[in-house]
């Protein structure tokens, strides 16, 4: 067991599927000498060698389109986009090719890759660099969508991302890479894909969340805890495809639902969690699902940036109403 | 006799003119009359393969197709330099280049009619299938390239993309990448002169494609991309160079697109009957039948025979195609992931098994 932050459960994590599989590859812009611009790749290239981590041209396209030709030729690429904000070349890839060559060639070709993106709002960082558009990439079919929200999912869920068969974008909540650190064994063990983690259980409302949101929703929690209201707490850790099935077990019991996201409301991925309960849990619910997001505009520049962010506050706002809704 | 000079901007070399006619010296495999036959075949195959097809298009039983009529020179002479060890990347249009990579006629087919089962092919197991998005798949030449060496495999990613594939980045960005990591990959360009009803120089100011290698610091050559020889030749040199570890190349083959852009486009709205008869005048089968007549004794009983030969199997893939059911409805979300993620266990219930 070792102590580690986000940001050094995913270097470990790499650096662990390197050693345990040949075909495993590291490439993007900045990963060798530099180590990433987040230092994710720190010390890869000088231990696995310039053929394993290596820096491309300054192209989304290629680095995505590379891993797409890789991985159907048998290599387990792991790529990074520098930030989400400059994925959208990459998009192209990854809708048109990546998410489809195992449907399209019924099996025979298939894309066991990782993208890998840092992503979301919160340190002040310039225009771009700040936004969550994993609605965008969850409504592909054919892709994996995982969000981790503590160095020990990240570690866990980056080894099952590598090792799954098909491709998996990971999005890391950059605000988190560096905010707290956690005992994480490095062990090679992977938490499961597609499976949602209750980090606290609770009975009177459900709060349904991801990424760095997690933060917020748990002192949410704690909160209420206060106040004699016991809050269940379910980070979806993979977006999609989600784990409806935990979601729907603790709003039957709850009986009442806040779903928190740090992107826009509209077409959020709240909207599906939020149907999906509309659909099946109806005679369990006490009250309306409420959703708290960020606001339908374009992420503002980091003088507003917080104002922009869902609040404890705000948070808590949503499950006084639902709690006393009658 | 092997030109190594990077672009050429006018006539781009032929061994064999539009009449048959020898304009140098034949490259060794050329004067075998058995490798020529087969080329020639090749090229026959193919064409039976596409009238068939657009027949069947016109009657309701295949989807919108693209045929290569008058540029069965380009996948011809690009697959048949290739090894099975190599991995091709094809655009659309290069039913030439897949059927000798061992694609059969009856996936072809299941493909052009809308059958996913149409890419599971049964002999080039590592070829991609087609790329409907223009130009995207060059990026993943490089990737595949790339896996060839990791893998110490000695095999090239071999793509082949239009002129109007050119102008997008996928093509410039992968090309770029080809050069810095020095990746075993040929990037062939079909130039049929149009890009549905776009002129090739309406593409791009660019006085060649071939051109477009230099800035990324590699080889490109324009040859005559209605010369089968030609096309061989040229893809056999930049193969070699790729297998020795000398990196890639960029090869535009220049030829014409005789037909409409798909069977859902109608040429006559932007183009001229007369320039299309001109080009008539220079097709790549003729001149090589006419070679064959002239040199190898090709007689007007093997035209027939082959021909015949020909048709009478294209016409049996096709009934095989006919014959085919379609897949039950459940294969759309069976092969979405290696295994069904419980989250569409419903959906795929509600789909069934038939
Ligand atoms: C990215 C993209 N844009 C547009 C289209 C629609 N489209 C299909 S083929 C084509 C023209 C392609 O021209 P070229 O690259 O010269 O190939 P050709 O069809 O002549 O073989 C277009 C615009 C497409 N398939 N993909
Ligand atoms: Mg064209």
């Amino acid at each position: 067991m070792a102590e580690m932050t986000m940001i050094e459960a995913v270097r470990a994590a790499l650096a662990f599927a390197l050693e345990e599989d040949p075909d495993v590859i590291i490439f993007g812009e900045d990963v060798g000498i530099d180590g990433g611009v987040f230092r994710a790749t720190e010390g890869l290239v000088q231990r696995f060698g310039p053929s394993r981590v290596r820096d491309t041209p300054l192209s989304e396209t290629v680095i995505a389109g590379l891993a797409v030709g890789a991985s159907a030729q048998g290599l387990r690429p792991v790529a990074e986009i520098q930030f989400m904000g400059f994925i959208y070349p990459a998009v192209d890839q990854l809708v048109c090719h990546a998410a489809r060559m195992r449907n399209r060639t019924r099996g025979r070709l298939s894309c066991p890759m990782v993208l890998r993106a840092p992503f979301g709002g919160g340190i002040k960082a310039p225009e771009h660099h700040s936004e969550s558009t994993e609605a965008m990439l969850a409504h592909v079919p054919g892709l994996r969508v995982v969000i981790p929200s503590s160095p020990a999912r990240a570690y866990g869920l980056l080894l099952a991302a590598v090792r799954d068969p098909d491709p998996v974008i990971f999005l890391e909540p950059k605000r988190l890479y560096r905010a707290t650190s956690e005992e994480v064994a490095d062990n090679g063990e992977a938490l499961p894909l597609d499976s949602a983690f209750v980090l606290r259980e609770g009975a009177d409302v459900t709060l349904v969340t991801w990424g760095a949101m997690v933060v917020e929703t748990l002192e949410a929690a704690r909160q209420l805890a206060e106040v004699e209201v016991s809050a269940e707490v379910i980070d979806l850790g993979t977006v999609k495809p989600y784990d409806r099935a935990a979601v729907r077990t603790s709003v039957e019991k709850t009986g009442r639902c806040v779903i928190v996201h740090e992107a826009p409301l509209t077409g959020g991925f709240g909207a599906e969690v939020a149907a999906d309960l509309a659909e099946t849990c109806l005679t369990s619910l006490l009250a309306p699902i409420r959703r708290v997001a960020g606001y339908d505009t374009v992420m503002p520049y980091l003088r507003l940036e917080d104002r922009y962010m869902p609040s404890t506050d705000r948070i808590l706002d949503a499950v006084h109403y639902v709690l006393e809704f009658e | 006799m092997a030109r190594t000079r990077q672009t050429r901007t006018t006539d781009p070399g032929a061994y064999l003119d539009a009449e048959g006619t020898l304009l140098r010296e034949l490259p060794d495999f050329a004067k075998s009359r058995d490798t020529l036959v087969a080329l020639y075949s090749a090229m026959v195959r193919c064409r039976t393969f596409d009238s068939k097809a657009v027949a069947l298009q016109r009657t309701g039983r295949l989807g919108t197709y693209a045929s290569s009529l008058g540029q069965e020179a380009v996948g011809v002479g690009v697959a048949s330099a290739m090894a099975p060890t190599d991995v091709f990347l094809p655009s659309f249009r290069e039913h030439g280049a897949q059927l000798i990579r061992g694609v059969t006629l009856e996936e072809l087919f299941l493909f052009w009619g809308g059958d996913e089962r149409g890419n599971d092919f049964s002999l080039p197991k590592r070829d991609f299938p087609v790329c409907i998005p223009v130009g995207t798949h060059f990026p993943h030449a490089a990737g595949a390239a790339l896996a060839l060496v990791h893998k110490g495999v000695p095999g090239v990613a071999v793509a082949v993309g239009g002129d109007g594939a050119t102008s997008k980045g996928d093509f410039y960005e992968a090309l770029n990448l080809v050069g810095a990591w020095n990746l075993p990959a040929v990037f062939v360009l079909n130039n049929n002169q149009w890009s549905i009803s776009v002129r090739r120089q309406d593409q791009t100011a660019a006085q060649t494609l071939a051109q477009k290698a230099v800035a990324c610091g590699l080889p490109g050559e324009q040859v005559d991309g209605n010369d089968v020889i030609a096309v061989r030749e040229a893809t056999e040199r930049a193969l070699e160079r790729a297998r020795s570890g000398q990196g890639g190349t960029l090869i535009e083959c220049v030829t014409y697109r005789l037909g409409d852009h798909t069977t859902a486009d109608d040429a006559s709205r932007y183009r001229d009957d007369d320039e299309v008869s001109a080009q008539w005048k220079k097709e790549p089968l003729v001149r090589l039948r006419r070679h064959l007549t002239q040199v190898h004794g090709w007689s007007k009983a093997d035209e027939e025979a082959l021909l015949r030969t020909c048709r009478e199997e294209v016409d049996q893939a096709a009934e095989n195609y006919l014959a085919t059911p379609p897949e039950p409805a459940g294969e759309m979300l069976a092969n979405l992931f290696e295994s069904l993620p419980r989250d569409l266990a419903r959906q795929a219930e509600e789909l069934g098994d038939g």
